[in-house]
């Protein structure tokens, strides 16, 4: 059904003559691969491996970024025809497939923009082949490169002579490395990139004809069930097989160490048999009560990271005298794939394709050879999108199981997880707890801030080998990468802030070297990452929005203290002029009242009504944002309901205006829901959060907000990540305008109406 | 177990060999290859599998396909193609109404069966439809304004 590459360019009459089978094994076989690992016989550095022009002038691109629904398809695209100077219709684009696609790692962490839009990755492949176009025209019009304009894949001089790219290229590959000096085109000349594009997918969507991987079929697929463990921790006693004999359709009841599955011809029978199936467990250990659980977390160990710390904090915060304190808490919350988590594999005695929605096509690869012992060469991952993944949902678990599985029965299997499989064993956000200290100095700004988070691990993605990073590999009897137990050494060298630990306002020196946005230069940021009793990994803004939701809202304690006005106080401790620029910004289209917050509540029934303001430098440097949020508050219910959000970021020249919207309001959105209502619970055996009913989500009847939303959009610098901005400062807008609302301050995540009418009868909160 | 089961599913007749338990979703995708109804939950919650039985939106994951009986069954596909959209679907397209577009199936068809019993239905209650239907991409603004475009150019 899909096609090698090689096959791939002899079909479509790429214009290749060398792509023989020897070109199939490494073509730098004493060379790594981009990340130190096995390499791709897809040499990055090599022109062909990024673009084929086709006889018929269409232009093959590939790209090892992927899209799950954030809309980098359509982008990569515009990309392609804006620097080869093509219509859009002429590119086509083939994502991560490791038989076809250079390895560009995993799509996630908002880098597909920075990777492949600014000059390196797929940006450079462009570049360069313009280059080499108008240089080939050069020499066969005769005409100096200077005097040549491409227009629509047509290179003509000023003679009036023209060539086709594709006669340029005729019958032969680029041949040439890619150009590290290869001159993107100016943004200022932009015609394709930086236009609203509307995503190319959206027709196939609306009709129902898209194929994700949830409808691959191949031939003779059978359908696979996975018979997961009671609890976390659990291990196998025994498979009762005879208990499954005699349903009809069972292929297979697989069994390897933990892991226990049963193969079946139709889907229905795959889920009769699993639920007949008569396995029995070892109970696993208790969990720590969820009630206390924060408490818990702050007395584990693990390992420790000072992002920055200038020494004197704790001298100045004892000499200070009033030190304001709080402490925050973020729960464990899900991906929640609208879709359960789908793979199909087809494992032979030597090769294996998978059909997978991971978005690590290449370590995917690479843990799958190690879990079916395969040559890695011998193992192909192709990527089929999923339902929207948000990070890392059950899509590598799947892929892992569904190998297995066929490997057990040497024919095609599919596994689409059970809504409780995808539920239960996912890799959950991680909860995490932040304390803060700080004081306000003579002046009203802040004198030295104090803060220290705990954040809770185990697992994570499976990168390269580490299978026992997501259920999967636990079962099959592979370890989790373990915590490395170390106390934090002295900061060194560059700010590392890609966790969003340390704030804005933090100076961010160390030795010296002041790299933060704001200007507090009595700091301290320690974070603590602490074992889990449940799998963790990568949620959209993972670790970021934890932390911004309570460096943001301590912020707007601190400015509460000192009876000043959120912006104000704001611009007063920040220097990052991209993040002054987008609070401004925000600010001017929302006609902010300069006013101090509101520190007692209104009344004591009806609406009472705030405003509320956050702003994150995005991973400290990649991306911009500033959210007011507007909400209501129902005294008498304790419903919380935002009415009105305006948005202003700053993630450098943009790609594509609709799309970067989409993600702008769809952020802000899943950032309401995962403010308001998400939060994942357990007993002491297992997560009991398993469905819709127990997992809580906004639906389409929600009364929405209206959204505004500023782009600043600069013609100049780096292009920078967008997914993840306005999800990150949604929670801290909500929480402070609830304080201007009502004078109660949250500070645990969610801000159910339970808690808030908690909150507002004056008693405890119940998490911190 | 298996029995023949006669379907009309988007103006074609099938004749299937199914356990009659079986969920019409899996026969749709499994039997019939359609690629709009998708499984979300098996539970009726998310709306994925939805499709459009006698005008009224209904949850396939939790109808068994001997439910059905002669009466046809429309999917997503079902309604338009894309080159001939059905205004609906081209409401969607041109708001751009989707992130991932898993959900489309709840989204569009529950939208339609609402709006196609009553084209008159207020804000409100198109919004009381959608109530059992989710976006996890939270594309929400975009989809009721998709949905809001139709109504009003239908009442027109």
């Amino acid at each position: 059904m899909m096609q090698s590459r090689r096959e791939f360019l002899k079909a479509t009459g790429a214009l290749v003559v060398s792509f023989n089978a020897a070109s199939l094994t490494p073509l730098w076989v004493n060379a790594q691969g981009p990340f130190g690992t096995h390499p791709s016989h897809i040499d990055p550095d090599k022109l062909d491996s990024w673009l084929a022009i086709s006889a018929d002038g269409t232009i093959t691109a590939y790209t090892g970024k992927c899209d799950f629904g954030q809309g980098i398809f359509t982008a990569q695209t515009q990309l392609v025809a804006e620097e080869l100077c093509v219509p859009l219709s002429r590119v086509k684009l083939i994502q991560c497939d490791t038989d076809r696609t250079p390895d560009e790692g995993t799509t996630s962490g908002s880098q597909s923009t920075p990777t492949n839009f600014n000059d390196e990755g797929l940006a450079l492949a462009a570049a360069t082949a313009r280059a080499a176009l108008l240089s080939m025209a050069s020499a066969k019009l005769g005409e100096p490169v200077e005097q040549l304009s491409a227009v629509d894949g047509l290179v003509t001089g000023r003679s009036g002579r023209s060539v086709k790219y594709e006669e340029l290229v005729a019958k032969k590959r680029f041949n040439i490395q890619l150009n590290p000096n290869a001159k993107r085109k100016p943004v200022a000349q932009w015609k394709v990139l930086g236009q609203p594009v509307p995503s190319l997918d959206r027709t196939s969507l609306m009709t129902g004809r898209f194929e994700f991987v949830q409808s691959i079929r191949v031939p003779g697929m059978l359908h696979g069930r996975v018979v997961r463990p009671p609890a976390m921790g659990a291990t196998l006693v025994r498979v009762d097989e005879s208990s499954a004999r005699g349903i009809p359709g069972l292929v297979k009841v697989v069994a390897r160490k933990n892991f226990v599955g049963v193969v079946a011809e139709s889907q229905q029978q795959a889920i009769t048999a699993a639920r007949r199936l008569a396995v029995q467990w070892n109970p696993g250990p208790e969990l720590p009560a969820q009630s206390s659980f924060f408490d818990y977390l702050q007395k584990q160990s693990g390992e420790d990271f000072l992002s920055v710390d200038s020494g004197d904090v704790g001298a100045k915060l004892a000499a200070g005298g009033d030190v304001l304190r709080a402490r925050y808490s973020y729960p464990y919350q899900m991906h929640g794939s609208i879709g359960p988590s789908c793979a199909v594999a087809d494992v032979k005695e030597s090769h294996a394709t998978v059909w997978s929605a991971t978005q690590s096509a290449y370590p995917t690869r690479s843990v799958l050879s190690k879990i079916l012992g395969l040559p890695i060469d011998n193992v192909r991952v192709i990527f089929v999108r999923g339902s929207g993944c948000y990070g890392l949902n059950g899509a590598d678990a799947v892929s892992f199981d569904a190998a297995v599985m066929s490997q057990a029965v040497g024919r095609p299997v599919r596994l689409q997880f059970s809504r409780e499989d995808e539920m239960k064993w996912e890799n959950l956000g991680a909860a995490c707890v932040v304390e803060h200290r700080a004081a306000l100095g003579s002046d009203g700004t802040v004198a030295a801030w104090d803060r220290e988070n705990w954040i809770a691990s185990l697992g994570f993605r499976s990168g390269y080998d580490r299978p026992g990073n997501v259920i999967s590999g636990v079962l099959l009897g592979y370890e989790p990468e373990p915590l490395n137990r170390e106390r934090a050494s002295a900061p060194r060298g560059k700010l590392n802030n890609h966790g969003n630990a340390v704030p804005a306002y933090f100076a961010g020196c160390i030795g010296g070297n002041c790299q933060g946005g704001g200007t507090i230069r009595s700091e301290r940021a320690l974070t603590h990452t602490v074992p889990s009793p449940f799998f963790t990994g990568p949620l959209r803004s993972p670790a970021r929005i934890q932390n911004t939701f309570a460096n943001e809202c301590f912020m707007d304690e601190l400015c509460a203290k000192a009876k000043d006005d959120p912006l104000a106080f704001r611009l007063k401790h920040l220097q990052d002029p991209r993040l002054v620029g987008v609070l401004q910004a925000a600010a001017r289209a929302a006609n902010w009242e300069t006013r101090p917050v509101k520190r007692v509540s209104s009344g004591r029934t009806g609406i009472a009504s705030g405003r509320g303001l956050a702003c994150v430098n995005y991973e400290g440097d990649n991306g911009y944002a500033a959210l007011i949020a507007q909400v209501d508050v129902n005294l008498d219910t304790g419903v919380i309901r935002p009415s009105r959000y305006v948005a202003a970021v700053d993630c450098g020249p943009v790609s594509n205006p609709d799309g970067l919207r989409n993600q702008i309001e769809g952020g802000i959105l899943q950032g309401m829901s995962r403010s308001l209502v998400e939060e994942v619970t357990w007993d002491n055996k297992s997560i009991t959060s398993v469905d819709w009913s127990t997992y809580k989500t906004l639906y389409l009847d929600y009364e929405m907000p209206s959204i505004e939303t500023v782009v600043i959009n600069p013609k100049d610098g780096s292009a920078l990540g967008a997914g993840e901005l306005t999800i990150t400062v949604t929670p801290a807008a909500i929480g402070n305008a609830v304080f201007d609302a009502t004078g109660v301050r949250l500070r645990a995540v969610p801000f159910t109406r339970e808690r808030m009418s908690a909150a507002l009868q004056g008693r405890e909160e119940s998490a911190p | 177990m298996l029995k023949q089961i006669q379907l009309r599913v988007n103006g074609q007749e099938h004749r299937v060999s199914v356990d009659p338990e079986t969920p019409l979703l899996f026969v749709l995708n499994e039997e019939l290859g359609l690629r709009g109804p998708k499984f979300g939950c098996g539970m009726a919650q998310c709306g994925c599998c939805t499709v459009i039985v006698r005008g009224q939106a209904v949850r396939s994951c939790v109808t068994p396909v001997s439910a059905v009986g002669e009466r046809e069954i429309t999917t997503l596909e079902g309604i338009g193609t894309p080159e001939h959209p059905h205004p609906l679907q081209q409401a969607f397209i041109d708001e751009v109404a989707a992130q991932c577009g898993y959900c489309l199936s709840g989204v569009i068809l529950t939208a339609k069966a609402t709006l196609d019993a009553n084209p008159r239905a207020s804000d409100q209650e198109l919004r009381d439809a959608m109530s059992g239907v989710m976006c996890r991409c939270f594309t929400h603004l975009r989809m009721m304004r998709a949905i809001l475009r139709y109504a009003e150019a239908n009442r027109q």
